[in-house]
């Protein structure tokens, strides 16, 4: 689950980290009240979404009055904000964070992450701060320095000073890097963190260091011993079918093409996709319904499929393992009542009871094309793409 | 004829009296596989058809001479029934429950380099040596046996592939699901070295999905070690980055974890790689000719 850059600041601030002074504002109106509040010129404005690049793709601003905080307020709010990581339909700006201006002397980079290959958390800085980090990675991977802490340990007070001397830090500095270091790894650990970064952590020419950015995502696996998490979640962030699909347990993310898919199991759905591709046509979403499907949500997966104006046809895919055949049938028949079915459905199944599910399939009187196997339905679906 | 499980395979079933562990401990059971014990802290005494339940593992092991251990318990604590596992020194762990939280997997894979104990999952479907021994949830009737062995990071999807060998008259030595989230126990590698080592797999079938880089270390070790035929696919060339599809771990994040950059590694190292996953079954049957 991903947050706003305003409250992983305000997490921040809980563990002690020092960030950058202001608030989150909704309106131009409210923008004046910060900065007012702030006291100084020049403030900044960053546009709230959830992806980074905001301040190359426009969304970051400095005012250096109020009429200024006035017009750039009012040209962010509302704004649709196009960056290399929302996609190029970008997303609408509805919130923005007016923060005080500070003397930055250096811009550097501050990441924590679990590493997956050797079950540790790593940890990495660079004196790259600012910038895209994958591009320092693959330019000059010299300028990142890493530390892989055993989370059975947790991160020590020399691991913190290792990443601080490999930055160069002067001691002032050293001196406020390794607090802030012990209580990044706090919070990460405490809070089921998968990503925890500052880009940039800057260093002023007044001697402080400052988190200027902040970026959290939490583990969505973790989120069951963190209820309090959830209110964070900002729905304006996520796509209407993404949230209704989520209510059933179902596992949806919308995609551009124009073939819809229901199939049970990630792998196989992933692979599913694939298959509409090569066929020649493009997969409109990921819908994987789970193992344990029940009918009603297979008709709800059914629904919300149909209900994205851009389908043009629906493959559907089922391995009966645990999910039989038969509840499946029961589900699309269910569904296809209930609504109305204007483009063609291709069903493959097979395993558990797929005797059963054909017969309910049959008998429905419902116009399904049924594949007798995977080359098979996706032949069906590369001839439903060309019409 | 296998790896790591076969007919002298004493499974235990933690989380044996929950829904799902009940229903498929029984389905192991019909399959033939020797269930010698349950555990359920609280309910030690009572059984679960002819099967001893227990409140500890350390008391089931001392009882039963279990020798593995299957893992049903809820995510918020299946971490504590993995390291209850560990330290009784059940030799063989194998997890189904999905949605451990990865900091927890992250301590239990620490605890593991230091055992002698052998990891299967999180987040899988498990392992079976068709004929002789299931442990896990998948469909038992699909498989038969026979000299492929079969590595998978999915569950549905590993039944695909293993439908389309059995339809092609191709049997399987072992299919082990190795699980869907980013930090988990036996790897690609584990079980690409224990095929190459099992004289009677002759060739092997790996299936993997985008996210993180264990199909790349995996044929650089075929390039280096393998000598049996391998026949992979991978899922997911038309995911979109930064998006999580369903498991844990297929998240392409920047340019790496792609299906592509995985592709291009496996064909590298000389493994036939398929595009195409309704044409598995017919490129296995052409690759393996020889072996079979």
């Amino acid at each position: 689950m991903k947050i706003h850059e305003y409250q992983a600041k305000q997490i921040f601030a809980k563990y002690s980290i020092p960030v950058s002074k202001g608030k989150v504002a909704f309106s131009v109106d409210e923008a004046l009240s910060v900065a007012k509040e702030l006291g100084k010129y020049p403030v900044v404005l960053k546009a709230q979404i959830h992806a980074g690049g905001r301040g190359k793709g426009g969304g970051v601003k400095l005012a250096n009055s109020e009429s200024e905080v006035k017009e750039l307020a009012s040209s962010l709010i509302g704004m649709t904000l196009v960056t290399h990581q929302t996609g190029p339909e970008g997303k609408i700006v509805k919130k923005i964070l007016v923060e005080e201006g500070l003397p930055i002397e250096s811009e550097l980079y501050f990441g924590m992450l679990p590493d997956r290959a050797t079950g540790t958390i790593a940890v990495m800085v660079s004196s790259a701060g600012g910038m895209d980090i994958e591009e320092v990675a693959a330019k000059e991977p010299e300028k990142i320095i890493k530390v892989n802490v055993d989370p059975l340990l947790g991160l020590q007070p020399y691991h913190a000073r290792q990443l601080a001397f490999g930055l160069k830090l002067a001691p002032e500095f050293v001196k406020q890097f390794v607090p802030m270091a012990l209580s990044l790894y706090k919070l990460f650990v405490e809070n089921d963190c998968s990503l925890v970064e500052i880009n940039p952590l800057i260093t002023t020419f007044d001697g402080r260091l400052i988190a200027l950015d902040a970026k959290i995502n939490f583990d969505d696996n973790g989120l069951i011993r963190h209820k309090e998490l959830l209110e964070l979640r900002d729905p304006d962030e996520e796509d209407p079918l993404e949230l209704e699909a989520s209510k059933y347990n179902l596992n949806y993310i919308k995609m551009n093409g124009n073939i819809g898919n229901m199939v049970n199991g990630a792998g196989l759905a992933m692979a599913t996709m694939d298959l509409i591709k090569l066929a020649g046509a493009e997969p409109a979403n990921f819908l994987d319904v789970g193992g344990g499907a029940s009918a009603e949500m297979v008709e709800k997966g059914f629904r919300i499929i149909l209900s994205d104006p851009n389908v043009k046809g629906v493959f559907i895919n089922i391995f009966g393992g645990i999910l039989r055949c038969d509840v499946l049938a029961e589900g699309i028949v269910q569904a296809a009542k209930k609504v109305e079915v204007k483009v063609p459905v291709v069903i493959r199944m097979e395993g558990t009871n797929v005797e059963k599910g054909r017969e309910i399939l049959q008998q429905s009187g419902l116009n399904l094309i049924v594949a007798s196997d995977l080359k098979d339905a996706a032949q069906k679906v590369a001839a439903i793409a060309r019409n | 004829m296998s790896i790591w499980v076969d007919s002298n395979t004493r499974l235990l079933v933690q989380g044996i009296t929950g829904r799902e562990g009940q229903f498929h401990t029984r389905q192991c059971v019909a399959y033939g596989t020797k269930v010698v014990a349950g555990v359920t802290p609280g309910k030690g005494g009572q059984q679960l058809d002819d099967i001893p339940v227990f409140n500890t593992v350390k008391e089931a092991v001392a009882e039963t001479q279990a020798n593995c251990s299957m893992i049903f318990v809820p995510p918020a604590f299946a971490a504590d029934a993995i390291l209850e596992a560990v330290d009784a020194e059940v030799p063989l762990i194998v997890t189904i429950t999905e949605g451990i939280p990865v900091l927890d997997m992250v301590k239990v894979k620490n605890v593991l380099k230091h055992s002698s104990s052998r990891l299967i999952g999180p987040n899988c479907p498990g392992i079976i040596t068709p004929g002789q021994c299931k442990v896990g949830i998948m469909p038992g009737p699909i498989h038969t046996p026979g000299p492929i062995g079969v590595v998978s990071r999915s569950g549905t999807l590993t039944y695909e592939v293993v439908y389309q060998l059995t339809q092609q008259g191709i049997g399987q030595s072992t299919c082990i699901g190795i699980g869907g989230d980013p930090v988990n126990g036996t790897n690609f590698i584990d079980c690409l070295r224990a095929f190459q080592d099992d004289p009677d797999t002759k060739g092997i079938v790996m299936v993997g999905e985008i996210g993180g880089s264990a199909e790349e270390e995996a044929a650089e070790f075929v390039r280096n070690h393998v000598t049996k035929p391998v026949v992979g696919f991978v899922a997911g060339l038309t995911a979109p980055p930064g998006r999580r599809m369903g498991h844990a771990g297929a998240i392409i994040s920047g340019s790496s974890g792609t299906a592509q950059a995985k592709i291009e590694a496996m064909e590298a190292a000389g493994i036939t790689v398929v595009r195409n996953l309704g044409e598995l079954g017919e490129i296995c049957k052409e690759v393996f000719s020889s072996v079979l």
